[in-house]
Order: C-alpha cells, then sequence, then structure tokens
C-alpha cells in the first residue's frame, strides 16, 4: 500500500513554502516563481547535481547545496540569492568558459544557447582566470549529426537522454578531470556507432552548440527541449 | 646623411599600418614601403572545423565587408556540396553582393575620402574629416551617409541584420525575400540613383584641382585583373577571370577561376604581414597587378546597366587604352555604385525573385572547392579543402587589398618621391602619400586576415635606420 506522501513546509528567500518530501529544493522553488540557475538540469532526466549552478544556502549547514538533488526538509531556511551565492555562480561559468573553446561569435547556436543566456542572466561580464584553448576535435562522421567538443560543458544531459528516454545509451563519459569527454559507444567515430538509433534527442537537449544537426544555417539552430518531460511522462504511462 | 620616414598609424583606411620612406644622403626619396602591422592567422584556425561553418567564420574576418567573404565562402561550399544552387538563390545573393559594393564604395568615397576632395590635402587634418566634411557641404555628408545606409538596409532587409548576419549557406540562403521588403528596396532606389548621379557631376567637376595627384598616385602601368561576365560585361558574382594590360589590350581571358593557381602567385617579404600576389606567367615583382573597381573598368567591354554604361563610356577618356592612375579609383567607385543600385534594381524586378525555393541540400560531394567573386576592393578568392566528413582539411584565402600590395607599395613610392623633399615631415605630404594608400580602400584587416592596433605612422629614418623625423596620429 502507498505510503501517505508527507508535505514539508520550509522557507526559501524568507518566503513560506511547502514542497512534497520527495521533491527537491529546486523543484519547490520553481513551482513557487523563484528562480535558480542550472545548466545540467532538463526537467525529464535524472538530476546529478554536476554543473554546480544551483548552490543555494541553507541555514544550519555550513557547505552550500546544490538545489536540483537536495531534498526538502522540515524547517528548513534556503537562501538562493546571496551575494556570495552570485559571486560562486559567475565563477562556475568563468571557470567553463575558460576550459574549452567558447567562441559565441562564430558558435553554430549563438543566440539560442543556455550557456551564453545563463552568462548574461547572471552578469558574467569577463573571464578573469585564462583560457586555456585546448585542441579538442570534431566529429562529423554522423550522417545527420556533429559532435564538437571545444563547446561542450560536460553537463551529460546526452548521456542521460539516451540512457533514460531513448534507451540506447550510446553516449557516456571517458576520462577523467579536466580529461573527461563525452564518447559514444567505445569512443568510436559517431558515425560508426552500432547503438545510436539517429533519433536526435542528444541534439535537442545539448545547451551549448556541443552537438548540433547537419546542413542547417548557422545561428538559427534551435532546440526542442520542452518535448522531453512529455516524452518522459508517456514512458512513465506506459509501464 | 640619408634619413627613413615613417607614417604610422595611416588614418582614414580599414585596418592598421604604417609607411617608411627612407631618404639617401641628399635627402632625396630612395624607397618607401607599406608595412602591413597585423597578422590574424584565419587560414590555420579554420582547419578541423566543419565546412558549413566557414561562412561565418571568415565573415569574422571583417565587420566592413562581412557579405564578401559570406559570398566567395558560401560559393566554396557549394563547389564541396557539388550544386547548382537555385536560380532565385543566385539572385538574392547578387542583390546582398551589390548592397555591399554600394554601401562600402560610399564609405570609401563620402566618409574616408571625400574630407581631401572638398577640404583639399593640405587642409588642417583637424577639419580634414567627416564633420568637416559636415560643415563645409552638409548636402555631401548626408548624401553619403544616406547612400551607405541604403546599402546597409539592404543587407538587413535580405539577411536579418547589418553586420555578420548568416543568411547566405553553402547551397543558397537561408530565406526567400519577402514582397514587402522588395517594394521597401525599390522604393528606395531613385534617391539614391541620384545621390551617385550628384556625387558624380561633382566629383567631375573638382577632378582638375588634382592633376598633380591623378599624375602622382599610383599612376603607372600595370596589369589589371578580375571577374567579367561571359560576354564581357561587368561581374560581380560570378563569370570568368580576365587579364588587361596597360595598353588595355586582353591577355588572358575567360579563364576559369577554379584555374586560379596557375595564374597568381604569392610571395612574401620579411617586412610585413601581408602577401604579394603576382600575375605568374610574368613573375615576381614584375608581374605587378591591380584588381578592385578600377581594374574591373579598365577590363569590360560595358557595364550592361545604361546609366552606368553611360557613365563608364566617359570614364575611360579619361586616358588612351587602361585608365592608369589609381586615384581614379575613387571615380570608378561612384561609376559602379550607379551600376549597382541599377542592376539591384533589375534583379529586383526579375519574375522568380520572390519565388521561396532558395537552397539546395546536399551533403559534401567533393574534396575541394573554389569560390571566386568580385569584393568592393577586387577579386576575393576561398580555396578549401575537406576530409571524408568535410571537416577543413586546408584553406587559401586571397583577398582583394592582397593583389594591390605591389601596387600599393610601388604608389607609395611614387608619391613620396615627388611630395616628399628634405628631411622633415609637411602635414600635405604625409597626407599625399597616405591619399594614395586610401585611393586603393585597403581593408587591412581582411587582407592579413590578421590581429592588430589602429591608425597611422610615417617615420623618416637614416641610411643607418635611425628615426630622424615620426608623425604619429
Amino acid at each position: 500500500m502507498n505510503q501517505p506522501v508527507r508535505v514539508k513546509t520550509l522557507k526559501i528567500d524568507d518566503r513560506d513554502v511547502s514542497g512534497r518530501e520527495d521533491e527537491t529544493i529546486l523543484e519547490v522553488a520553481r513551482q513557487n516563481g523563484i528562480f535558480i540557475p542550472t545548466l545540467c538540469h532538463l526537467e525529464g532526466l535524472t538530476s546529478i547535481g554536476a554543473c554546480r549552478l544551483c548552490l543555494v544556502e541553507v541555514k544550519g549547514v555550513s557547505r552550500l547545496l546544490p538545489a536540483c538533488v537536495t531534498r526538502v526538509e522540515e524547517g528548513m531556511e534556503v537562501y538562493t540569492q546571496s551575494e556570495r551565492l552570485q559571486k560562486y555562480r559567475r565563477m562556475v561559468l568563468e571557470l567553463i568558459f575558460s576550459e574549452r573553446n567558447h567562441i559565441c561569435s562564430v558558435c553554430v547556436v549563438n543566440g539560442n544557447c543556455e550557456l551564453q543566456s545563463m552568462a548574461q542572466t547572471l552578469g558574467m561580464t569577463h573571464v578573469s582566470v585564462p583560457y586555456r584553448f585546448p585542441r579538442l576535435p570534431v566529429d562529423a562522421s554522423h550522417e545527420r549529426f556533429v559532435v564538437d567538443h571545444n563547446r561542450c560543458i560536460l553537463c551529460t544531459r546526452c548521456v542521460r537522454v539516451c540512457d533514460e528516454i531513448e534507451g540506447a545509451h550510446t553516449w557516456d563519459v571517458m576520462g577523467r578531470g579536466i580529461d573527461s569527454r563525452v564518447i559514444t559507444d567505445l569512443n568510436q567515430p559517431w558515425g560508426e556507432s552500432e547503438t545510436c538509433t539517429s533519433c536526435g534527442k542528444c541534439v535537442s537537449v545539448c545547451p551549448t552548440g556541443a552537438l548540433f544537426e547537419k546542413g542547417k544555417p548557422v545561428t538559427e539552430r534551435l532546440k526542442r527541449r520542452q518535448s522531453l518531460s512529455y516524452l518522459a511522462m508517456m514512458r512513465e504511462g506506459r509501464r | 646623411m640619408a634619413q627613413q620616414i615613417t607614417i604610422d598609424p595611416i588614418t582614414r583606411i580599414e585596418g592598421h599600418a604604417k609607411i617608411t620612406i627612407h631618404l639617401d644622403e641628399q635627402g632625396i626619396v630612395r624607397d618607401a614601403r607599406l608595412h602591413i602591422t597585423q597578422f590574424r592567422g584565419f587560414e590555420k584556425l579554420c582547419e578541423g572545423r566543419r565546412f558549413s561553418e566557414m561562412p561565418a567564420l571568415t565573415a569574422r574576418i571583417c565587420g566592413i565587408c562581412p557579405v564578401s567573404h559570406l559570398i566567395a565562402s558560401a560559393k566554396a561550399c557549394d563547389a564541396l556540396l557539388a550544386v547548382r544552387i537555385p536560380e532565385t538563390a543566385e539572385k538574392l545573393r547578387r542583390i546582398f553582393n551589390l548592397a555591399q559594393m554600394v554601401q562600402s564604395h560610399a564609405l570609401s568615397f563620402f566618409h574616408l575620402s571625400s574630407p581631401d576632395f572638398l577640404l583639399g590635402m593640405d587642409a588642417d587634418p583637424a577639419i580634414r574629416n567627416i564633420v568637416g566634411v559636415i560643415q563645409a557641404n552638409p548636402q555631401l555628408a548626408r548624401d553619403g551617409i544616406r547612400l551607405r545606409q541604403f546599402g546597409q538596409q539592404i543587407i538587413e532587409w535580405l539577411a536579418g541584420k547589418r553586420i555578420h548576419p548568416s543568411w547566405v549557406v553553402p547551397g543558397g540562403v537561408a530565406q526567400p525575400l519577402t514582397a514587402e521588403k522588395r517594394e521597401q528596396m525599390l522604393a528606395g532606389i531613385p534617391e539614391a540613383i541620384d545621390i551617385t548621379q550628384r556625387a558624380l557631376k561633382w566629383f567631375k567637376g573638382i577632378l582638375r584641382q588634382f592633376s598633380e595627384e591623378i599624375q602622382t598616385f599610383a599612376n603607372f602601368p600595370s596589369l589589371f585583373l578580375g571577374l567579367v561576365t561571359e560576354t564581357g560585361a561587368l561581374e560581380h558574382y560570378d563569370g570568368v577571370l580576365r587579364v588587361v594590360d596597360s595598353a588595355g589590350n586582353v591577355i588572358a581571358d575567360k579563364i576559369d577561376p577554379n584555374d586560379y593557381e596557375q595564374y597568381i602567385g604569392e610571395a612574401v617579404e620579411p617586412w610585413t604581414y601581408l602577401k604579394f600576389p603576382y600575375y605568374k606567367p610574368i613573375g615576381y615583382p614584375e608581374g605587378i597587378y591591380r584588381v578592385g573597381p578600377l581594374a574591373r573598368l579598365n577590363l569590360i567591354d560595358r557595364c550592361g546597366t545604361p546609366l552606368a554604361d553611360e557613365a563608364w563610356a566617359e570614364f575611360r577618356t579619361l586616358e588612351r587604352g587602361a585608365v592608369l592612375s589609381s586615384f581614379h579609383y575613387h571615380y570608378a567607385r561612384l561609376v559602379e555604385i550607379l551600376y549597382g543600385l541599377e542592376r539591384i534594381q533589375q534583379l529586383l524586378n526579375e519574375p522568380d525573385i520572390l519565388d521561396t525555393r532558395v537552397q539546395a541540400v546536399a551533403g559534401p560531394n567533393r574534396t575541394e572547392g573554389i569560390g571566386v567573386a568580385e569584393a568592393p576592393r577586387g577579386t576575393l578568392i576561398h580555396h578549401y579543402r575537406i576530409d571524408r566528413d568535410g571537416l577543413i582539411t586546408w584553406a587559401n584565402l586571397i583577398i582583394a587589398t592582397g593583389h594591390n600590395n605591389l601596387a600599393m607599395n610601388r604608389g607609395i613610392l611614387q608619391a613620396a618621391k615627388h611630395f616628399v623633399k628634405g628631411d622633415r615631415i609637411e602635414e600635405g605630404m604625409l597626407n599625399r602619400v597616405e591619399a594614395v594608400v586610401r585611393c586603393f580602400d585597403p581593408c587591412l584587416s581582411c587582407s592579413t586576415h590578421a590581429v592588430g592596433q589602429m591608425p597611422l605612422q610615417i617615420q623618416l629614418l637614416s641610411p643607418t635606420g635611425e628615426v630622424l623625423d615620426e608623425v604619429r596620429r
């Protein structure tokens, strides 16, 4: 028999809010119109707390907690917009920008990029650490799609959507730390992947220009991310 | 004691350069050089990128003529796709390219060079600029601004924005033209033609005052190179390459642009980042040739539009054979603006111009592609090689200003010999040497595809290399 769902009451930015016990701070904040920035999170996919943009302060907890994977608790006092958080979030973005070659002006998703618009939203004006300018390959072996590792921020949305929604698990991550890279199958060229169904979900969910479709004019590659929660819902319903 | 004069930075040009003038013991000009001081390396940084990004990538070479790069690059990509693009797309690209020429020529003539014409080469530099023009001849200044705006407006109407639009794509263009935009463009053309004719009349009237400059501003025999149509009319988008000599005789004709490497070589000198293209059958450095508006008007048998044909016929009477004085680049620019406006009007009136099939879709079908078009400053060549997946393995760009490098250097020497005397730099002399460069309307950021910092400096150097006098702007 199902347990009755418990409701927790808490404060976010001094506002009294409530949420189910299985909900995260991020979900409850969004239900109440409170903005918490995210990059790796996408509704319809499992949250993994990778990008650290959604870090929030919780009274009585000394470290910062990622809102996307922290469940609400009774009496919690959450702060989402402190000066410290804003500074850290900008720093996270600066580090992401410096890590690979994010050249907006010539990027295929210039104007339609979540990383770019997040930098604008959070008021990131410059990158204060030196750029690394790594030499990274572009894999255009797939008939329809291209992966450009120069623009990848390792959010792993592609990995999760391929595994959780499409069920193919073509994508994965190899390497550690700064050398991490998303791969198809066992680090084979995408065009030679035997598991890829060419469904294009990974391209749709990619927040940057790392994954894009061939043959469309540059800067007109709009991504359709909203269809994902519907797909997830329908899949759940069939079970 | 021998000396050297350096002009650094050169003003009212697009990009960064300096001039050095070398004097001998008697204070007589021995040599003069144009140094392009910026380096960018676009050909290298394109490697590994997908070919379809090339139009947008190479357009970033220049904020003034991104359209020219878009066109040449997209044509090279069409060759990689091995497709024939829809006719409407070709016409729209032509309008786009001509609009770019109108705005760029207007910028060169009115904003950058008209201060010299209106206020004189010896005028105080504090007023010898577009603001001075506004005060002295508000109508001329207004005309120039209006004409440039119209060219830019057409670009925006077609592509959505004026600078770095991404509308030109491999295989065609991204969006068709709407009837509303077409009417807007057509409505603006009569005024733009009036402005151009007014400027042409004014310029012809003042030519007499500049006879000394006409004689000495890069006025020497050279070859001329550029695109013409199969039938020898003015051409900016496609066509075949033609070369004429200083007497106006055609020495090579109907060259397939894909064979450019057989005719054009590139030499390198240690004192500048800009390469020296030369005409291969003659060799370096004798194979000096000029490109751009002057060259195009020297190459053709006719323009192909009524008003421009009249203006062109009059232009060709300036000299017997080819028009050799680079001062007449300015004149040629006005004739080309007139042609551009008339041609845009013709194209807009074509019955299929609103057709919505404007892009041919294909993957890479060839591993090598060459795209050649006429930019405002001359012949622009994009040449790419790709791998099996369509990633660039090699790129070569020959930019209009580069072709004119030999001619600009020789032109500076000629003007310096005539105007520079003694070991002191006088304002009028300095400005005239700069004005030679300005005739060519060089776009140095383009031609070196390089990075750098702006304006011009003239240095006067002794034979031992000691700086005797220096003017910096």
